[in-house]
């Protein structure tokens, strides 16, 4: 049977989700923000909250997430987020308010807002790309850079002494009264994208039932900044990055 | 016994010719083009082998830019 009698006779099990608009990513190839929009725009179609969902986006890579992602957004200030989610998701308390951000806009800049705003249980789901690095101004270090790893601002390697150590973000939230979900993710296999989208939806939810706040860290890669092949920076990650931040929930009540 | 096949559709025009659909699928259907380029300058998937394909998704789940639909049927 060839392929086009298939493409004609059989059915469709897969396609870009249609909140994913036409327009041409900026990410470079490769990039697992890509895979997270892709997700982020299934997991709302799923759920039928194009109207109730608003994103708010970063400073960083993912700054334009409002072309791509065909619901309403806003972009907060560089760490912000999660204080404009909190202000939208009190005036409006019916719609599904979900943050993207990443490592240098929630780990570094926005430590504060981050923390006090899951501290204080807000309703909100932070989605959180950490690739240990700064994607967008070039590869410099971030919070979460491995030790020894090379970047424009670190060329011999990340050192303690000087740089201190790579700071993990997932269990400081979870240790917080105010989290209901915080789980570890990555969408380097079809296997861990599945993993990934359910780990969505589950914050999604959450944030619909007002149980609390919940962050979904998306272990990724910076094929870029990394300066690797996106095959080979799927293969750094899981050799490098996954011993320091391992998959899997760490709180799910 | 029944059989299931399937069949890749790709975006050469959305594609960014990462090649992790290619490394994702378990059948090597897919490859990237060695000299031909769309219009955006990227060498894009296209299928080398598409008798093989199943219909699994996995290429098209790890696509980035969501660049793949699949299709997939039962033949007796």
């Amino acid at each position: 049977m060839k392929p086009e009698e298939i493409i004609q006779q059989g059915e469709c099990v897969y396609k870009k989700p249609t909140l994913l608009t036409d327009t041409n990513m900026h990410y470079c190839p490769g990039c697992s923000h890509g895979v997270v929009h892709k997700l982020i725009a299934e997991v709302i179609e799923e759920m039928g909250a194009e109207d109730k969902a608003i994103g708010v986006s970063p400073v960083g890579c993912a700054v334009f997430a409002y072309n791509y992602i065909d619901i309403d957004w806003v972009q907060a200030a560089h760490g912000r987020a999660p204080s404009v989610a909190t202000a939208l998701k009190r005036l409006n308390p019916d719609n599904l308010i979900f943050t993207y951000q990443g490592d240098g806009d929630l780990a570094a800049i926005g430590t504060c807002e981050t923390i006090h705003a899951a501290n204080r249980g807000e309703n909100i789901a932070i989605i959180f790309i950490n690739n240990a690095i700064y994607g967008m101004t070039g590869g410099q270090m971030a919070p979460t850079t491995l030790l020894g790893m090379k970047t424009a601002t670190t060329p011999y390697g990340r050192r303690v002494d000087l740089n201190g150590h790579p700071l993990v973000m997932a269990p400081i939230m979870a240790q917080l009264d105010g989290t209901c979900y915080v789980t570890r993710q990555s969408v380097h296999t079809p296997a861990a994208v599945r993993k990934a989208k359910a780990a969505i939806r589950k914050a999604f939810e959450n944030s619909m039932a007002g149980k609390g706040t919940s962050m979904v860290e998306i272990v990724s890669t910076c094929n870029s900044g990394w300066k690797l092949s996106p095959a080979k920076s799927n293969e750094w990650m899981i050799e490098n990055m996954f011993k320091k931040y391992p998959l899997g929930d760490l709180k799910n009540e | 016994m029944a059989k299931i096949k399937g069949a890749v559709v790709v975006d050469t025009e959305r594609c960014k010719g990462c090649d992790l659909c290619a490394v994702a699928c378990p059948l090597d259907v897919l490859a990237m083009q060695s000299k031909l380029v769309n219009n955006r300058g990227y060498h894009y998937a296209y299928t080398i082998n598409a008798e093989k394909c199943i219909g699994c998704q996995s290429c098209a789940l790890v696509c980035p830019d969501g660049c793949i639909t699949v299709y997939r049927m039962q033949i007796d």
